[in-house]
């Protein structure tokens, strides 16, 4: 089977002037996406994971074009979607949709929910009568969970959950193939975060819908997810099937993320071995050299500052000089330089 | 399938379902206002005022361009207020019917503030609002024409074009006109800019609304309460502003008139005991603008976010 989206090289890069800089003075350079490769299948979920400010969400942002990107996005048709021009895009916009971060700042408190779930409908489709996207628009409600006979309130009348089922229904309105959801759950209760997990992992399942999950959640990440990414500082470090990245993690950022997941069990949580990280995200303007995450690695090397590991071949990829578990001695380096 | 049938049975139980009609935050902010005494009274006034303005002059006696020859000349003596002559504000100082002359004045005077106030609201909103959502370049040159226009002086220019293309009507709506927007554009947009990151104007980016239909659909309406509270601001200073042009002599011309060009006349005469010539235009215009500003208060107070 064809890929859906066969995303090759993708970059994005921001010119940031500095403060107080002189007006000719060049803007440097922020990459806040710095060479993505992946490929999605029809109906599959990608999980797309890393701390705040790797470039999660201007991944998700290049994708769908609201922030200019390089590289190539290959679509299903063999269409690239960044060198299309806006008019040409159009098009496609109804093929790829985004649920948003916040529920209720991405509803426009001006609207009703009508309205509000209409708008894709309406832009894409103006030919349609009135009465007939009413009957969409309560259609869809009821799939997603809402009373069709709301559909005059206003956003502010929801609660967080509601109003993300508002976003969602929004985003399915067009029939799209993909659905991108940027940090779907993280504002939302955690009893709310599962209803709204399972709604998306039940029309997925009946639409046959390609996702694209971003989450720092990692747990959340591994319940809706096939694939699993990895990001770090606009990098992919890691990525593959879920089961293989959960089990058997071979970048020690990965096993780092991992480690530090909480685990509903004080047996297991007590005994669990975390991997702690020393530092900070270092800037994006200044990376660090060959492999990015070598100043806060247990296990980095003089090779690691030489050369920047390239993403090995096939199902399991990663992007390591030195792969593998990190051992006891590792481990406790990382503890040591942590608690200085 | 007994199950899929019960199941279209409460699908279509809920689409017959009454719809519940939502409150919108206009729904909202009505309430508060309408709470809000000062500035119902502040409405009243206006409601009142428009109200002589429209109606008033069916209660005249006197026209606004007769002159009653039995008080000419002695005006100080007859031409007072009084009910049996029909001159219920008494007479100006050539025996015309001040009445009828105030009716025709807050006409006037409410019509320049109006349309004043529209031509800045509907020219600086959407300047304003195309200047911060279009961003970068389109925006700087657009908002220095802004800051160039808002250096010259407006009144010292306002009173030049009124010289030279002759005192009428249209030419002070053009000259109210004109400078009026520079301030609301220069509001609406740094609001624009607050809410052009928000993410249902990216959410609608990203769907492939177009600028346009965002400009008018998100951000315009977002920015209305802003916009709702400065042009009831807007309006008293635009009728400060024809007052003074008309005091000054340049504003409307006889036969019309306007509060401004009252209360100059009364002013003149203020020595010789005709003080009700003064009183009854001043009065009209001060309780117009404590209304507009008691109104103005309100709807801030309804719209203000952080009371939501």
């Amino acid at each position: 089977m064809s890929d859906l989206l066969n995303v090759r090289d993708l970059r994005v890069t921001f010119q940031i002037r500095r403060e107080g800089a002189m007006p000719w003075a060049a803007p440097q350079p922020l990459r806040a996406v710095n060479g993505v490769d992946f490929a999605l299948a029809p109906g599959e979920t990608l999980g797309v994971v890393g701390e705040s400010g790797c470039g999660k969400s201007t991944l998700a942002r290049a994708l769908i074009g609201l922030v200019p990107a390089t590289g190539q996005a290959e679509w299903i048709d063999g269409k690239d979607l960044l060198a299309l021009t806006p008019r040409q895009m159009m098009a496609y916009r109804q093929d790829i949709q985004m649920v948003f971060q916040d529920p209720l700042a991405s509803l426009n408190p001006r609207m009703t929910v009508g309205q509000i779930i209409a708008e894709p409908l309406t832009t894409h489709r103006p030919d349609l009568p009135r009465a007939q996207v009413r009957d969409r628009v309560k259609a869809m409600m009821d799939k997603v969970g809402l009373l069709p006979n709301q559909i005059n309130r206003y956003s502010h009348e929801f609660s967080g959950g509601q109003c993300q089922r508002i976003g969602i229904a929004r985003a399915l309105i067009v029939e799209p193939k993909l659905i991108i959801c940027d940090e779907p759950v993280s504002a939302l209760d955690v009893s709310i975060q599962a209803q709204v997990i399972n709604l998306l992992i039940r029309l997925q399942k009946e639409l046959g819908l390609a996702l694209i999950f971003i989450a720092h959640d990692l747990s959340v990440v591994k319940h809706i997810s096939d694939r699993v990414m990895v990001l770090y500082l606009g990098k992919v470090m890691e990525t593959g099937p879920v089961q293989a990245l959960y089990s058997n993690p071979q970048h020690p950022y990965t096993q780092a993320l991992l480690s530090a997941v909480p685990v509903p069990d004080p047996t297991i949580e007590t005994a669990k071995t975390i991997v702690p990280l020393a530092g900070d995200l270092p800037s994006p303007m200044n990376p660090p050299s060959g492999c990015v995450f070598r100043t806060r690695c247990p296990r980095a090397r003089a090779e690691c500052a030489a050369s920047v590991p390239v993403l090995t071949v096939g199902d399991h990829q990663v992007a390591c000089h030195f792969p593998g578990p990190l051992t006891e001695a590792e481990i406790a380096h990382a503890r040591r330089t942590e608690a200085a | 399938m007994v199950i899929d049938q019960s199941k279209m049975q409460s699908l279509a139980d809920r689409f017959v379902e009454a719809e519940v009609k939502g409150r919108s935050p206009w729904a909202d902010a009505r309430r508060r206002f309408l709470r809000n005494r000062a500035a119902m009274l502040g409405l009243t006034i206006l409601v009142l005022v428009s109200l002589f303005a429209v109606i008033g002059g069916q209660f005249a006696q006197w026209s606004n361009e007769e002159l009653d020859f039995s008080v000419m000349g002695q005006v100080a003596q007859m031409g007072q207020p009084s009910l049996e002559n029909g001159h219920y504000f008494g007479t100006d100082n050539l025996g015309r019917d001040l009445y009828a002359r105030v009716v025709q004045g807050t006409q006037i005077s409410l019509m320049v503030g109006i349309v004043g106030a529209a031509i800045a609201v509907i020219v600086g909103t959407l300047y304003g609002a195309t200047a911060g959502y279009v961003g970068g370049r389109t925006d700087q040159i657009m908002m220095r024409t802004v800051d160039i226009l808002m250096s010259i002086p407006y009144m010292f220019v306002l009173i030049l074009l009124l010289v030279m293309f002759g005192r009428s009507m249209s030419m002070l709506f053009l000259g109210i006109g004109l400078i009026s927007w520079l301030d609301m554009s220069r509001i609406v947009r740094g609001q624009t800019l607050s809410l052009k990151n928000r993410e249902f104007i990216e959410a609608a980016r990203a769907t492939g609304v177009s600028s346009f239909r965002i400009i008018i659909r998100h951000i315009v309406p977002n920015l209305l309460g802003v916009v709702a509270v400065y042009a009831t601001l807007l309006v008293p200073l635009m009728i400060l502003t024809e007052s003074f042009i008309s005091f000054l002599g340049l504003g409307v011309q006889e036969p019309l008139t306007s509060w401004g060009a009252l209360i100059s006349e009364g002013a003149g005469t203020m020595n010789y005991g005709t003080l009700w010539q003064l009183a009854f235009p001043l009065f009209f215009f001060v309780i117009t603008l404590f209304g507009f500003f008691f109104v103005g208060d309100g709807l801030r107070d309804a719209l203000d976010p952080k009371e939501r």
